[in-house]
């Protein structure tokens, strides 16, 4: 089998955060600073994921701005030629700053807000940070870096959806991605608390249709349905190591940011292996590429081209089995896991992300 | 989002064309994208510059290669704008 060359890294730089939003898509295993690779260590990454093929990095964490030597990686990606967008909460993102990282040469901010209401998102996010966050967004927009915000939806902000795009409009993005939750790690831990209804969805989905046409040409809109609402699962990055890597902060390498929730699976790291060897000959990454590993209904579906079988975490999560076809597909018996998951009773609390090691509510 | 010969196009401004040294393409580079170009698609998109409308370009690319490439030049562009990787306003 042809392996492709990766597009995109995602350095998740650091787990730590100001923030605790119940729908991080970290793993519940947070690391700690004491874990996180060297400056060193992710320059010599980034100049062996540019070999291999990628052209697209995301600095992100955690809040990546928690490390000091934010400037210095961003300089060297620069160096190397690769696009890269900061992934930042804004908190920590002061002029000084974004003037030091915009002469690094970073391109492309992105942060994220967590609904319309200062009310709301502050409760979501387990931090008053609202005031913070407008701020950033006016420094970044006004040392002209390509802008995107990014919003998480759920069932408490989803109703709010169209303030949430004049928000975003306001504020003066360029790209506004509108993702919804997905269940895995802490959306898993939290959701039922998360979980919209179908109806809030439909109109949501309305509402995003009409005002992508709407900024056309202003403002880039992407609306991702959540996946328990749809019929087929979403294809996981084009495939199980097929496009995209990430590293995690201890230096773990993964086909996406979710994978070290398959416990059956062992990650090399890049503090023993090259990225090259571990993209070409790592056994975690060739567990599930191509089509050879997929059980039925997959492996005799036309679809499986297109979907790759869905999401080899939330098959793992929610069957035990990472081999298993995505749970979300109604061509599996194992939907009906699915179906019973919407159907739960809704839950107030979250529970909050937290690097501790005990959960905790707040 | 069909671009006429009088349309004057420019690349989104969070777009930028560079050249990928590991698979030796062209490349259209944008925020959580990338479009690997033929050598074609780079020739037309390295004359976007925001002044020349698409017949300057399909002339300047006619006088290059002998040959009357406008309808390609307008179909490729706009298949860009559909992306909103080019504007035209």
């Amino acid at each position: 089998m042809t392996i492709d060359r990766p597009t995109t890294l995602l350095a998740e730089l650091t787990h730590r955060c100001p923030l605790h939003c119940p729908y991080c898509s970290n793993p519940l295993d947070l690391i700690r600073a004491e874990g996180e690779l060297a400056t060193d260590d992710w320059k010599r990454v980034f100049t062996q994921a540019k070999a291999l093929g990628v052209l697209q990095l995301g600095l992100s964490g955690g809040e990546p701005l928690v490390r000091k030597d934010l400037e210095e990686l961003a300089a060297h990606a620069r160096e190397l030629g690769l696009y890269s967008t900061l992934v930042t909460s804004g908190l920590g993102l002061t002029r000084a700053r974004a003037e030091r990282l915009r002469d690094a040469g970073l391109e492309h901010v992105q942060i994220s807000i967590q609904d319309a209401d200062p009310e709301v998102a502050e409760r979501v996010a387990g931090i008053s940070s609202v005031k913070q966050k407008r701020a950033a967004c006016a420094i970044v927009k006004e040392l002209g870096f390509a802008f995107s915000i990014n919003v998480v939806l759920h069932r408490a902000n989803l109703d709010r959806i169209g303030e949430i795009i004049e928000l975003a409009a306001s504020l003066g993005a360029d790209r506004l991605e509108l993702a919804n939750t997905q269940y895995y790690g802490w959306g898993l831990e939290n959701r039922a608390a998360l979980m919209p209804t179908r109806a809030q969805v439909e109109r949501a989905q309305a509402i995003a249709r009409e005002a992508i046409q709407r900024y056309r040409r202003r403002m880039q809109i992407l609306f991702v349905l959540p996946d328990y609402f749809e019929s087929f699962p979403k294809p996981c990055y084009g495939g199980w190591g097929k496009l995209y890597l990430v590293v995690s902060p201890d230096g773990r390498v993964l086909p996406c940011h979710g994978a070290t929730q398959i416990t059956t699976l062992t990650f090399d790291s890049v503090r023993d292996r090259s990225l090259e060897w571990i993209w070409q000959e790592s056994a975690a990454f060739a567990a599930f590429r191509g089509n050879d590993w997929m059980k039925e209904p997959c492996r005799s579906c036309p679809r499986k081209t297109v979907d790759f079988g869905g999401c080899r975490c939330q098959a793992f999560a929610l069957t035990g089995d990472a081999a298993r076809t995505d749970p979300v597909c109604t061509l599996t018996p194992d939907r009906a896991i699915i179906d019973a998951a919407l159907a739960e009773p809704g839950e107030p609390q979250y529970r909050y992300r937290i690097l501790a090691t005990e959960p905790q509510r707040v | 989002m069909a671009l006429t010969s009088s349309s004057i196009p420019r690349l989104w401004r969070l777009a930028r064309l560079d050249y990928d040294g590991v698979r030796n393409r062209p490349i259209l580079l944008y925020p959580e994208g990338a479009v690997l170009l033929n050598d074609t698609g780079f020739a037309v998109l390295e004359l976007v510059d925001g002044k020349r409308s698409v017949a300057d370009i399909a002339a300047i690319l006619r006088e290059r290669y002998q040959a009357d490439v406008s309808a390609d030049v307008a179909e490729y562009l706009s298949h860009l704008a559909e992306r909103e990787l080019i504007h035209d306003d």
